[in-house]
C-alpha cells in the first residue's frame, strides 16, 4: 500500500491567484519533455481523485475560501504542494493589500517549490517527494512537516550555486 | 452448460481470474501506447495494479440516505456486469453456451454505461449530470449501430448462440458487421474522439466528479473489463475456428491485444468531438451501413 501510494500519485491543480507562469510549467512537466507519468503522476479533473494538491500563486482574498474548500475535497491521505515562490512568501506582491497569503497561514503545506517559475523538473521532484511524503504521513500517521525543495536552474558555472543554496534556506526560515 | 462449467468460465477463465489482470493491462497498453505515440516513455507496467490500491486505501466522502448507499451501489453493479459479460465470451471450442447467451451478453455489456449514466445523476453534482445526458445522449446514437451490427451478424448465421456465431466460417456479412462494431467501440469505451462523458478540462470528470476512493478504483476496474470485454467480443467473431484449446486461448488473446493496440492509435490521433458532431456522425454516417448490413442479412436468409 505504502509502495502504491508513492508510485501513483495523481494531482489536482489550483490557481491561487498567480500569473499563470508557474501553471504554465506545471503543465510542462507533463508534456513528452519530461515525461512526469513515468511516475504515475496524472492531472485529474476532480479534487474528489486527487492525492496532492498543488498550488500556485500568492493567494488572493477571493481564493482563500476557494483553496479552503477544494482542500477539504480532496480524500485522505493528501499531501499540499506549493508552487513558486508566491505561495511560500507572496514574492513581490508582499505586502499588496489584495492579498491574504503566504499559504502556509491556511493549509499545511508539505513541500514549498520554489522559484519564479520553478523548472518542470524541480516540480516533478517536489511532486515525488510529496508523494514520498505522503506515504510515509499515511502509514505511521506523522504531523504535517514542511520540506523546501532546492532550486534547481540551468547548468551554471559555479558562481551562482552558493547564493542558491542561501536562498533556499531563506525562505525555509 | 452445467453449474462447474459456467463457474469456472465466469470466475477463472476466461473469468475474473484472467479478466482482472488483462483489464490491468488493457488500461496500460492503452496509456503506454498513447505515451509511445506523443514520443514519451509513459507509465510502468504496473501503473493500473498501484493506482487501484492506492485508489483503495484511500478515504471516501461521508454519504448517508440512499443516494449514498446507490453511490456506492453502482461501480460494483458496473464491476459485476462487465466481468459477467467477460465470462460469457466463447474462448474454448465447444465450451458449451447456450441459446440466445448473445442478448445476454449485449445486456451485461450495456449495463456498465447505464450505471454510468444512473451514477452521475445520483451524485448530484453539475457536471455529474452533464457527463449523464451525455453518456446518454452517446449511448442512444452508438447503440443503434452496434446492435443493429451483432442482429445482422446473428441473422446472416441463423443463431443468438455466440459458440454457434465464432464457429461459423465468415461470410462477407460477418466482416461488414465487425467493420461496424468497431467503429462504435471508442464510444462505447470512452475514448477519443468519443471522450465526452468524462471530458476533462471540460466537465471536470463527468460522472465520476463525485466519486473516490474505492469506488473510484471500481470505476476503474469496470472500465478496464469493458476494454477486455469488448476487445474479446471482437476477438471471438473474428477469430477462426480452431480445435485445440491452447491456440484458442493464444489467438483470443493475440487479437483482443490487436484490437486495444488499434483503438489507442485512434484515441493518440484523435481530439474529442462536440456532442451534436458525435450524434450526427452515428446517426448521418454510420446508421447507412447497420442499414444496409441488416436488410441484406434479411434478404439473403430469405433466398437461402
Amino acid at each position: 500500500m505504502c509502495y502504491s501510494r508513492r508510485r501513483s500519485p495523481w494531482l489536482f491543480h489550483m490557481n491561487g491567484g498567480s500569473c499563470n507562469g508557474c501553471d504554465i510549467e506545471l503543465i510542462a512537466s507533463l508534456t513528452p519533455r519530461y515525461d512526469a507519468e513515468q511516475l504515475g503522476v496524472r492531472l485529474e479533473g476532480s479534487p474528489r481523485h486527487a492525492d496532492i494538491l498543488c498550488i500556485t500563486g500568492p493567494v488572493t482574498h477571493n481564493a482563500v475560501n476557494a483553496i479552503k474548500t477544494v482542500y477539504g475535497q480532496v480524500c485522505g491521505p493528501k499531501a499540499v504542494v506549493a508552487i513558486g515562490s508566491c505561495p511560500a512568501t507572496t514574492n513581490v506582491f508582499i505586502d499588496s493589500r489584495t492579498l491574504d497569503g503566504p499559504l502556509n497561514l491556511h493549509l499545511p503545506v508539505d513541500v514549498f517549490v520554489p522559484g519564479c517559475p520553478p523548472r518542470p523538473d524541480a516540480i516533478i521532484q517536489g511532486v515525488a517527494k510529496a508523494a514520498a511524503i505522503l506515504a510515509e504521513r499515511a502509514a505511521k500517521k506523522l504531523p504535517a512537516n514542511p520540506v523546501v525543495m532546492p532550486l534547481v536552474g540551468p547548468p551554471c558555472n559555479g558562481a551562482c550555486c552558493a547564493p542558491t543554496n542561501k536562498e533556499t534556506t531563506e525562505v525555509q526560515s | 452448460m452445467n453449474l462447474i462449467t459456467a463457474l469456472a468460465r465466469f470466475l477463472i477463465f476466461p473469468g475474473l481470474l484472467f479478466a482482472i489482470p488483462a483489464a490491468w493491462f488493457f488500461l496500460w497498453v492503452e496509456r503506454k501506447s498513447v505515451a509511445l505515440m506523443q514520443g514519451r516513455i509513459g507509465p510502468p507496467f504496473m501503473q493500473p495494479f498501484f493506482d487501484f490500491i492506492k485508489l483503495l486505501g484511500k478515504s471516501t466522502p461521508p454519504r448517508s440516505g440512499v443516494g449514498g448507499l446507490l453511490m456506492k451501489l453502482w461501480p460494483l453493479i458496473a464491476v459485476a456486469a462487465a466481468a459477467s459479460a467477460v465470462g460469457l465470451l466463447p474462448v474454448w471450442p465447444s465450451s458449451g453456451g447456450f441459446e440466445g447467451d448473445l442478448i445476454l451478453l449485449l445486456a451485461l455489456l450495456e449495463l456498465p454505461s447505464m450505471c454510468i449514466i444512473a451514477a452521475g445523476f445520483s451524485s448530484r453534482s453539475i457536471f455529474g449530470e452533464i457527463g449523464s445526458a451525455r453518456e446518454a445522449a452517446l449511448s442512444v446514437s452508438y447503440n443503434v449501430v452496434f446492435l443493429l451490427a451483432i442482429v445482422s451478424i446473428a441473422a446472416s448465421q441463423h443463431t443468438f448462440r455466440l459458440e454457434a456465431l465464432a464457429q461459423l466460417p465468415a461470410s462477407p456479412m460477418h466482416w461488414i458487421g465487425l467493420l461496424a462494431i468497431l467503429v462504435c467501440l471508442p464510444a462505447k469505451l470512452h475514448i477519443n474522439p468519443f471522450s465526452l462523458p468524462n471530458a476533462e478540462q471540460e466537465i471536470y470528470s463527468g460522472p465520476m466528479t463525485e466519486y473516490a476512493g474505492p469506488e473510484l478504483a471500481m470505476w476503474e476496474l469496470s472500465h478496464g473489463l469493458e476494454w477486455v470485454a469488448a476487445t474479446g467480443l471482437v476477438a471471438t467473431l473474428a477469430a477462426p475456428h480452431l480445435t485445440l484449446w491452447w491456440v484458442a486461448a493464444i489467438v483470443f488473446i493475440a487479437l483482443s491485444f490487436a484490437v486495444v493496440l488499434l483503438l489507442s492509435a485512434v484515441a493518440a490521433a484523435t481530439a474529442r468531438l462536440a456532442i451534436d458532431t458525435t450524434v450526427r456522425f452515428y446517426w448521418q454516417c454510420t446508421l447507412i451501413f447497420a442499414v444496409l448490413a441488416i436488410s441484406s442479412a434479411i434478404f439473403m436468409r430469405h433466398r437461402s
